[in-house]
C-alpha cells in the first residue's frame, strides 16, 4: 500500500512495571499531536487502570457539552494492570470508552483481540485518541521500535474480515510473524449509521485468518469513522510469559494452571464454553421463558427449537485453541469455517465467521422471529465485518418488525422491505442498505430512540406506545435478555450507568428462579455488589467470563455460591502477585465503587444523571399489548391474586393489564429507592459528598459536577 | 510413533533415570526437573512419563506444541507463553513444570534415561 507519512513520534522502549507502564499516549488525529503523558499516583490509586484511566483521561479532554462528533471526543483504549498476563484465563481485555451518538454519555466496552496486551506491551497504560482527521488516517504503534506513526489510508476495502487481514500481512515483519500484529478497524456502516462498534483482531494461526472481537456497544465505529481513522495497527513480538513483570510469577502460574484444570475438568459438563461458547444458553434461556422473542414479548416459543445449541455446535468447528487472548482455557470465541454468505458483496465467497454468541444468536435470531441458524450466521458475518454492533442491530431490527406488525410502518414507509417477523432476507437487507448508506436502513441505523422520535412525528404512530415497545434506555438498545419477571433484572438493566447492558449484573435466576434475593433490600444489595464486582473486571483488563461460566466442583457448598467465592480469592491472588500491592475483596469493590461513581457523575456531567434516565419502557417490565398478557394469562392473573389479593375473575384484560402495570411500575420506583441509597444516592440519584468522600471519589471537578445536582 | 516405555514390574525406585534425564535438560541432579517421575509411594513403583498421544498439541494457543516426523510431541520454547494450558489438558499429568522454570517439559523420547537404567524398566520402543 502506498502510503504518506504524516506525523511520527519515537519513543524509549522501557520494561513493564509490575503491570503498568506508567505512561500513556495521547494521539490528535487532527493536529496530527503525538505525546506521552504521565501516569501520576493518583491516577494509579483512584482510578486503577482499565476503564478508570479511560474515564479520567476522558474527563479532561471533553467539555460539559460536547457531542459525540466534536473533535474534542476522544476514544480511549485501555488495557489496566492485570492485563496481558498469559496465565490467568481471560486476562487479555481491552476497555473502549468515548462519548457515544447514541447516549451521549461514556460508553464504555470491553473487547477480547491481541491489540489491548500488545499496545500495553507496547510501552502504554492507555490511548487516548482525539480530533478529527481531514484524510482518512491509519495509526501505527511499533512496539517493537518505539515508534508511534500516522499515515495515509488510501485503502478501498474498509470492511473488518478483508482489512483487518491485509493491514496485518501489511505490518508484519515476515509471513511467519503475523501473529505478532493486531488491528482495531470497523466497516463500511460506521460511515452512515450510529448503532456500530469495533473490531479487535487477533490473528488464529491454525485458520491463517484474522479473527475478530468487538467492541460492540454504543455506536464506537461511528465515532472512529467521524475522525477520519480507518484502522490502529500495533505490532509486537516479544511476548512472554512474564513480559507483564509480576512479582511474583510462580503464584500467578499456579492460580492459573489451577483453573486450567478446573475448566478441563468441569466445562464439558457445566456451560460448554469449550463447545458451543455463550451460544449455550439459546435452549436454557427458552426453557425459562426468557428467551427474547418478537421484540421481547415472549419468552418462549416451540420454534427456537431451530436456535437450539446443537445447530451451532454443529456449525462450529470444534477441538481449536478459540481463546481470545493467549491462556484462556475457556476458549470460547466460536468460529464457523467456509461459510458462504447468500446475500450481498461476499456472497459465495468462503468466509471464517466469529460466533455466534449468545447475545447475537438471540438477538439477530429469536428476537427478530428468526430460527434458522445459518441466517443468524449470516447476520453475524455482515454485522461484523460492516462494523454494525449485533445487539443493538437486533433490538432495533425487532423494534420495526413490531411497528411494521401494527401498521405503523408499511411497504411504502420501508421502501418495499417486508419486515415480517422472521424475514431474514429483509434484515440482511437492512443490513447492506447500511453498509451502502441508502433505504431504510439508515433509519434503523439510528436506533430506537431516534426511531421513535421519527415515527411519531413523520407517521403519526402513537408516542406512548412507541416508549412502551421501543427497547432502549439512555438510548442505547436492550441487550437480550427478558427481564419481565425478574424487578431486580430490571434495576440490573436499567440502573446500568452507560444504559442497559448486562454486563453490570445479570440477576435473573438468583431473582425469578431461586428467588434467593426477595426483599427490596436483598435486590438492592445485589445490585450494588455485583456491578461493583463486575467493574472491577474493567479496571485490571479481565475477562467476566472465567469467573462464573466455570464453577470450583464444591461452589454450591460455599456459603455465596452467586459469588463464586474461590474465583475472588483467586482474583485477590493475582492482583497481588502481579502488581506486589495488598488487596483484599473489600478493597476490590471499594477499587470499583470509586470508578463507578466517577462514571455516574461523568453522566450526570454531560446531562443524563436523571432518575427518569433509568426507567425502563414497559416491555421490560411487564406485558404491553392483550395479545402479551393473554400468552401468559396464567401466570399474571396468578400474580393478582398471589401478590395484590386481587381476584381476576369477571374482570377485562384491559382491567387486568393495568392493575398489572400500576403495580409494577410502583415496585421498580420502590427499587429504586432502595438501591440509590444502598449506593450512596440521594433519591434523585445523586452520589452525596459525604459518600464520595467516604470512598475516596471526592476531588474538586467530581463535587464541583454533583453539586450542581444536590 | 516413538515413545519411552515403562516396566514398572523392574523399577527398583533407584532414581538413576530422573538424574540423568534432568543433568540433559536442566544441568542439575533435581527431580524435580526430570521429564521422567519414579514415584516409590506405590509397589511396584508409579512411572509417569508422557505417552505422545497429542492432546496437548491442540490445546496449545502458539502452536508451540508440534509433533515431529517420529510422531514425538515436541516444545519449541521461543513460541510458548507459559500459560500451562497443555499441563491441564495433559490425560496423564506427564507434561510437567516446576518452580522457576517459565515453560512446561516433557519427554521426546531421546533415550537417554534408559542408559542409566540398571534393570531395563525403561526402553524406547517405535509403536
Ligand atoms: S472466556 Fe472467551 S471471551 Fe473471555 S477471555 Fe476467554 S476466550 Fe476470551
Ligand atoms: S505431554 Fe501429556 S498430553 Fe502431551 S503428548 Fe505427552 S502424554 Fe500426551
Ligand atoms: S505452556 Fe507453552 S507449550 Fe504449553 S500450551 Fe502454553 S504456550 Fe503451549
Amino acid at each position: 500500500m502506498n502510503r504518506k507519512l504524516l506525523a511520527e513520534f519515537k519513543y524509549d522502549l522501557a520494561p513493564i512495571v509490575r503491570g503498568y507502564n506508567r505512561r500513556t499516549l495521547y494521539l490528535n488525529v487532527g493536529t496530527r499531536e503525538i505525546t506521552s503523558k504521565p501516569v501520576s499516583e493518583m491516577m494509579i490509586e483512584k482510578f486503577v487502570g482499565g476503564k478508570g484511566f479511560d474515564l479520567y483521561l476522558m474527563w479532561q479532554g471533553v467539555k460539559d457539552d460536547t457531542k459525540w462528533n466534536n473533535p474534542e471526543n476522544e476514544i480511549c483504549i485501555s488495557f489496566g494492570p492485570l492485563c496481558g498476563n498469559t496465565s490467568y484465563p481471560g486476562s487479555g481485555k481491552s476497555i473502549v470508552t468515548t462519548i457515544s451518538p447514541l447516549t451521549g454519555i461514556p460508553v464504555d466496552c470491553n473487547v477480547g483481540g491481541h491489540f489491548g496486551p500488545y499496545a500495553k506491551f507496547s510501552g502504554w497504560d492507555a490511548l487516548e485518541i482525539q480530533g478529527k482527521s481531514a484524510e482518512e488516517v491509519i495509526v501505527y504503534i511499533d512496539g517493537d521500535k518505539g515508534t508511534v506513526q500516522i499515515f495515509t489510508a488510501p485503502d478501498e476495502e474498509i470492511n473488518s474480515h478483508i482489512f483487518a487481514e491485509e493491514l496485518i500481512k501489511e505490518f508484519a515483519d515476515s509471513p511467519d510473524k503475523l501473529q505478532f500484529v493486531s488491528v482495531v478497524s470497523t466497516g463500511t456502516a460506521a460511515d452512515h449509521v450510529n448503532i456500530t462498534c469495533l473490531n479487535f483482531s487477533f490473528w488464529d494461526k491454525r485458520r491463517k485468518v484474522a479473527r475478530l472481537k468487538q467492541a460492540g456497544r454504543g455506536g464506537t465505529g461511528t465515532v472512529f469513522r467521524d475522525k477520519g481513522i480507518k484502522a490502529l495497527v500495533v505490532k509486537y513480538s516479544g511476548l512472554k510469559v512474564d513480559t507483564n513483570n509480576p512479582v511474583d510469577l510462580l503464584t500467578l502460574q499456579q492460580t492459573g494452571l489451577k483453573l486450567h484444570k478446573e475448566i478441563e475438568a468441569g466445562d464439558a459438563t457445566q456451560c460448554r464454553m469449550h463447545e458451543v461458547g455463550t451460544a449455550h444458553l439459546m435452549e436454557v434461556m427458552n426453557d425459562y421463558d426468557l428467551l427474547p422473542i418478537r421484540n421481547f414479548k415472549y419468552g418462549q416459543m416451540p420454534e427456537a427449537i431451530g436456535l437450539h445449541s446443537r445447530e451451532f455446535t454443529a456449525l462450529f468447528t470444534q477441538g481449536m485453541a478459540d481463546g481470545c487472548w493467549y491462556g484462556c482455557s475457556l476458549s470460547c470465541c466460536k468460529a464457523v469455517d467456509n461459510f458462504k454468505p447468500r446475500t450481498g458483496p461476499y456472497k459465495g465467497q468462503p468466509v471464517v465467521v466469529d460466533g455466534p454468541e449468545y447475545e447475537t444468536a438471540a438477538g439477530c435470531g429469536s428476537n427478530i422471529g428468526i430460527f434458522d441458524a445459518k441466517d443468524v450466521v449470516e447476520i453475524n458475518f455482515y454485522c461484523d465485518t460492516y462494523g454494525v454492533d449485533t445487539i443493538s442491530f437486533g433490538t432495533s431490527t425487532a423494534f420495526v418488525m413490531e411497528c411494521f406488525e401494527n401498521g405503523i410502518l408499511d411497504l411504502a414507509k420501508t421502501g418495499g422491505l417486508d419486515l415480517s417477523w422472521g424475514n431474514a432476507d429483509a434484515a440482511l437487507e437492512l443490513l447492506h442498505q447500511m453498509a451502502r448508506g441508502e433505504g431504510f436502513g439508515l433509519t434503523v441505523g439510528k436506533g430506537v430512540r431516534a426511531m421513535k422520535a421519527i415515527f411519531a412525528k413523520e407517521y403519526g404512530a402513537d408516542p406512548a406506545f412507541l416508549q412502551d415497545i421501543g427497547m432502549e434506555a439512555k438510548g442505547l438498545e436492550y441487550s437480550q435478555y427478558m427481564s419481565k419477571e425478574s424487578l431486580a433484572q430490571q434495576g440490573g438493566y436499567t440502573l446500568a450507568l452507560k444504559g442497559p447492558q448486562h454486563d453490570e449484573a445479570w440477576l435473573i435466576f438468583m431473582d425469578m428462579v431461586n428467588n434467593h434475593i426477595p426483599t427490596f433490600k436483598d435486590k438492592a444489595e445485589a445490585l450494588h455488589y455485583f456491578p461493583m464486582f463486575r467493574t472491577w473486571f474493567g479496571l485490571q483488563g479481565l475477562c467476566k467470563l472465567p469467573w462464573n461460566d466455570i464453577e470450583p466442583a464444591n461452589n454450591a457448598e460455599t456459603s455465596e455460591p452467586a459469588k463464586v467465592p474461590e474465583h475472588v480469592q483467586n482474583y485477590v491472588d493475582i492482583y497481588k502477585a502481579i502488581t506486589g500491592k495488598p488487596m483484599d475483596k473489600i478493597e476490590m469493590i471499594l477499587q470499583s465503587e470509586r470508578v463507578y461513581n466517577f462514571q455516574k457523575v461523568f453522566c450526570m456531567r454531560m446531562g443524563k444523571g436523571r432518575r427518569i434516565d433509568d426507567v425502563p419502557p414497559y416491555r421490560a417490565m411487564g406485558p404491553v399489548t392483550e395479545e402479551e398478557y393473554l400468552s401468559r394469562s396464567e401466570r399474571y392473573d396468578g400474580q393478582l391474586k398471589a401478590k395484590l389479593n386481587i381476584d381476576p375473575i369477571g374482570k377485562t384484560t384491559a382491567e387486568k393489564m393495568k392493575i398489572t402495570r400500576d403495580y409494577r411500575e410502583d415496585q421498580y420506583q420502590q427499587l429504586m429507592d432502595a438501591v440509590y441509597e444502598r449506593k450512596g444516592w440521594t433519591p434523585e440519584g445523586v452520589p452525596t459528598i459525604e459518600h464520595l468522600r467516604k470512598i475516596g471519589m471526592d476531588i474538586p471537578e467530581v463535587i464541583e459536577v454533583v453539586s450542581r445536582y444536590l | 510413533m516413538k515413545v519411552l516405555k515403562t516396566y514398572p514390574d523392574k523399577c527398583i525406585g533407584c532414581h538413576s533415570c530422573e538424574s540423568a534425564c534432568a543433568n540433559l535438560y536442566f544441568k542439575e541432579d533435581n527431580a524435580e526437573k526430570s521429564c521422567i517421575v519414579i514415584s516409590t509411594d506405590f509397589s511396584p513403583p508409579a512411572m509417569n512419563v508422557c505417552n505422545q498421544c497429542q492432546t496437548c498439541v491442540a490445546a496449545c494457543p502458539t502452536m508451540a506444541l508440534t509433533v515431529n516426523n517420529q510422531g514425538v510431541v515436541m516444545l519449541n520454547k521461543s513460541l510458548c507463553i507459559g500459560c500451562l494450558m497443555c499441563v491441564a489438558v495433559c490425560p496423564t499429568d506427564s507434561m510437567r513444570t516446576c518452580l522457576g522454570v517459565h515453560s512446561p517439559f516433557k519427554c521426546i523420547a531421546c533415550g537417554v534415561c534408559t542408559k542409566s537404567c540398571p534393570t531395563d524398566a525403561i526402553k524406547i520402543v517405535t509403536e
